[in-house]
């Protein structure tokens, strides 16, 4: 292990986290919420300090490899969820420090699973911070780095490899930098069109920039009580279609960049992703008519839910836990399809079920012919062994941590939907679950220790489990 | 001695210059013409183109007057098949070479059944070799002596070691160290020094010592004395498995580089505690991702000479580890010799050095034979272990009184459980075993050691 250029880099994640609370600061000052201000200052000193210290380390060698690449990965995403957890904490909006980590976690995830009963209380740098978080964590805070560092040697695509999601992490221009800078620009474009929709929605200009951050990154943080509920249907619809296309991956608005439509329309998980949406509303405005006045509005309703669940983002605009059973399956079946790859969604990502569902019609074949030789293909290519075999183990994986997770998370006492959609909001970064962690209730029932499991699903589930997992191996520590 | 050679690879070249030089008549057999021809005219031997088992070629060879039957062709069945011939045929004495490790448990058994007189596996005991260097990696050379209780170390000499300008009898006092300097290698010339000599920085000795005695002292010079916790290995050929088996017994940490996969999956299966990595040896970027950089030892084991030698450079430059480097051919070893590749082990002077042994031991006439021999620094110099049977000249004198001849150092005698470093007032007794260190080659008995 090189420890030196794991500090070095969570020294310059600290920098960047310094840069970005300043953000907050200045909504302060718009505000003219002086002592907030002073948090946020003070919390942006802090990372700087501790940045500027860590800088000191001096690095041997700067190369790294796919065992450092986790490393800073994982350590970082939890450097800047303590360090994000400050504000909360000194400035009494949340006081309990596990408390502040859940919701830091569940920020920069893009989990979006709240601790907070009453949102519009709230400061508004506080609000600002939280939703901000979301837009930080969607596209990833390493991958922000990589647009800002300069980089030596080949060896960074590790870094973007360990926080990008997908079973193949590809990058889409020949440098790492490039390639992060086309990822950035196209999410900072996507969420200036969202505010600007917002606005001729005549949303006033602070929701619009909060809304628009908690849909990039597919986060889900409301600054209404009633998260989405009280808005207007104009904005509901932009809402819902933004979230569908933050659940998009990126490679396909890049093809577009590029004027090859005609690849962009046929990448196969876009395709599946869209299929199973429009089959998920169509089943739930059938099973949840009765519950509207018109068909346009279950349309509409169904359409926002489902929207919101399969890219992850959490926002709700009724309390679907009243729904009929079949509608409310669905929904918990999408928390696991989860978005495409290479979006800002989570899940279990609707390219790995292609190839699960892909490696049963290879195995069926091959139970009719022993001798065929039958690859999985995707978009017309290949599909690697090697990737085939890493998708089983992730959702083998995946099951185990789940498992383990709603074990220990019902210590507790609650009940089993409870826990269950509980852990499968979190894993999944989507935010609410059922019954008592519905949209309309919060996870503030939950004991610390089962708040710390749930922390711990949020940063697996955002990081794809092996990130994190890997922080646990005695292999990862030695020397050698 | 008449002695018969059947297979004329790098060994049997070796082997064939070595005995003829020390007077024996050699025959080597080798199935290939050209191989015969090849040897036949270098040195003064006889050959005899065919096939080793095949009765009609021994007995062309001359089988039925032979003293020593050596077969070290390229394969273990052929070599135990023409032993066991030999053996049949009249041969009094059979060696044969046997290097798969699916026989390395069995060789006892073989060896009785077929009646063999010793088998000889290179790479097993290169594998001992490096696992001792490992254990102990400041020295750059370990031999032993007195089933381990004795050790012949070579040691660099830098400025570090405070050695610099301390003549030899200064050492016991100065460092509270009882060891003795048999050899000093100093630039090309090799020395076996007396009391006055004084040590240079840049001098590499060779010191006689006991385990203990020898780590008290390394600690006084300040050298590494702690075993390596963890070995990085590239090439996992024979010499691999047992060294891995050995290091994983004593609990190191092993990694393994291995290029061919079906190896790889064999390696596995056989070493369950080692960690088998399926890449090229020569990948540097790959070398140092898997903490080249941190190993406390590297191991070069691959099949090409070259290739070893560039990756122990290459560790050189990214570790601060021990190094070991694996030399098959014998041609070019005064060129490694200049470069600094920590220590090298040649399996095939290890088969040499063993015959060669065994063979003198069989020759002695006069009451006392050869345990042990080996040659260092770079053939120079001959280290023997003699058993004293019988009263001879050289027993029973102090040596004070005894002449030994020029260049040849009286280190070590063992008596029962005692381990004596000679001084003045000491004698030989029958029951002895003495080790002795000499410039001179083809020592076979103890009363060789006197002038005459």
């Amino acid at each position: 292990m090189n420890y030196a250029i794991v500090f070095r880099l969570l020294g310059d994640i600290l920098l960047c986290e310094a840069a970005l609370l300043l953000l907050p600061a200045l909504t302060s000052v718009i505000y003219g919420e002086w002592f907030i201000l002073a948090v946020f200052l003070f919390t942006a000193c802090l990372c700087a300090l501790f940045g500027l210290l860590l800088r000191q380390i001096k690095a041997k060698s700067d190369i790294f490899y796919m065992r450092e690449g986790f490393v800073t990965t994982a350590l970082s995403w939890i450097v800047i969820s303590v360090m994000g957890a400050v504000p909360f904490v000194i400035s009494g909006a949340i006081p309990d420090p596990i408390e502040a980590l859940f919701e830091t976690v569940s920020g920069f995830t893009t989990t979006g699973a709240s601790i907070l009963a009453e949102v519009e209380d709230l400061p508004k740098g506080i609000l600002f911070w939280r939703s901000f978080t979301h837009w930080i964590g969607g596209m990833g805070v390493l991958v922000f780095l990589l647009t800002l560092l300069p980089l030596t040697g080949g060896s960074h695509i590790n870094l973007m490899k360990a926080e990008s999601p997908g079973p193949q992490v590809e990058k889409l221009v020949p440098k790492v930098q490039s390639t992060a800078k086309i990822l950035y620009g196209i999410y900072f474009t996507l969420t200036a069109v969202q505010v600007i929709l917002l606005l001729a929605g005549g949303m006033p200009f602070f929701d619009a920039l909060l809304t628009s951050f908690g849909t990039a990154g597919t986060g889900g943080f409301g600054i209404k009580n009633d998260s989405m509920a009280g808005y207007s249907t104009y904005v509901q619809v932009i809402v819902t279609l933004f979230m569908i296309l933050f659940g998009i991956n990126f490679n396909a608005y890049f093809l577009i960049l590029l004027g090859k439509f005609r690849r962009a329309a046929a990448i196969e998980e876009v395709r599946c992703y869209l299929a199973i949406i429009l089959a998920a509303i169509a089943v739930i405005t059938w099973n949840a008519r009765d519950f509207f006045d018109s068909l346009g509005r279950a349309v509409q309703q169904a359409a926002f839910q489902v929207a919101s669940i399969i890219t992850t983002t959490g926002f709700s605009t009724c309390d679907f836990n009243l729904w009929p059973a079949t509608s409310r399956s669905v929904l918990v079946l999408l928390m696991f399809v989860g978005a495409c790859a290479g979006s800002t969604g989570g899940g279990i990502k609707v390219s790995r079920l292609l190839i699960l569902c892909k490696t049963i019609v290879k195995e069926i074949r091959q139970a009719l012919h022993p001798q065929v030789v039958a690859p999985v293909r995707m978009d017309g290519k290949l599909i690697p062994h090697e990737t085939v075999r890493a998708t089983n183990v992730f959702l083998v994986t995946y099951m185990i941590i789940f498992t383990f997770s709603v074990l220990l998370v019902s210590l507790d006492g609650n009940e089993l939907a409870t826990n269950f959609t509980a852990v499968a909001a979190t894993l999944n970064n989507i935010g609410p679950g059922l019954e008592m962690v519905g949209p309309m209730e919060n996870f503030s029932l939950f004991s610390s220790p089962a708040k710390l499991v749930l922390i711990f699903d949020m940063l697996a589930g955002r990081l794809e489990l092996f990130p994190i997992l890997v922080l646990f191996a005695p292999d990862t520590w030695r020397r050698f | 001695m008449q002695i018969i050679l059947v297979g004329g690879g790098k060994v049997g070249v070796a082997l064939a210059r070595q005995l003829c030089e020390e007077g024996h008549n050699v025959t080597v057999i080798d199935i290939n013409k050209a191989r015969v021809e090849h040897i036949v005219e270098r040195y003064d031997v006889m050959g005899v183109v065919g096939n080793g088992t095949s009765i009609s070629t021994l007995s062309e060879a001359g089988i039925e007057n032979t003293d020593v039957f050596i077969a070290i062709t390229g394969s273990d069945e052929l070599n135990l098949l023409c032993c066991m011939f030999a053996k049949k045929a009249g041969s009094r004495h059979t060696i044969a070479r046997v290097r798969n490790p699916s026989y390395s448990h069995e060789l006892d058994f073989i060896r009785h059944q077929i009646g063999i007189s010793a088998i000889i596996n290179p790479e097993m005991a290169a594998a001992k070799e490096i696992s001792r260097l490992l254990r102990f990696p400041g020295a750059s050379k370990i031999d032993t002596f007195a089933e381990g209780r004795v050790q012949l170390i070579k040691v660099p000499l830098t400025g570090a070691q405070n050695l610099d300008g301390v003549a030899i009898r200064e050492i016991p006092a100065k460092l509270k160290s009882d060891i003795l300097v048999c050899a000093v290698e100093r630039g090309a010339e090799v020395i076996i020094p007396d009391g006055n000599f004084v040590l240079r920085s840049g001098d590499v000795v060779t010191f006689l010592a006991t385990p203990e005695k020898a780590h008290q002292f390394f600690v006084t010079i300040g050298l590494p004395v702690r075993p390596v916790r963890n070995a990085m290995i590239v090439g996992g050929g024979a010499i691999c498995y047992y060294l891995s088996q050995e290091l994983l017994e004593n609990r190191v940490r092993v990694r393994i580089v291995e290029r061919n996969p079906e190896r790889c999956a064999e390696l596995a299966q056989e070493l369950p505690g080692a960690q088998i990595l399926c890449e090229d040896g020569s990948n540097r970027e790959f070398l140092l991702s898997e903490g080249l950089g941190s190993a406390e030892a590297f191991v070069a084991l691959t099949n090409i000479d070259e290739e070893n030698v560039l990756l122990a450079l290459f560790a050189k430059k990214h570790s601060q580890g021990k190094l070991v480097t694996k030399i098959n051919r014998l041609e070019f070893d005064d060129i490694l010799g200049g470069l600094d590749l920590g220590s090298t082990i040649y399996p095939k002077y290890m088969t040499c050095d063993y015959i060669v042994q065994y063979v003198r031991a069989l020759q002695n006439e006069a009451g006392s034979n050869i345990k042990t021999l080996y040659r260092i620094l770079d053939d120079r110099v001959e280290a023997l272990e003699f058993t004293v049977h019988e009263n001879s000249p050289a027993t029973g004198v102090p040596l004070s009184r005894m002449r030994l001849k020029p260049n040849l150092l009286l280190c070590c005698i063992t008596r029962g459980d005692r381990i004596i470093i000679p001084r003045g007032g000491d004698q030989i007794q029958v029951g002895d075993n003495v080790i002795v260190v000499t410039l001179e080659h083809g020592l076979h008995d103890l009363r060789d050691i006197l002038a005459d």
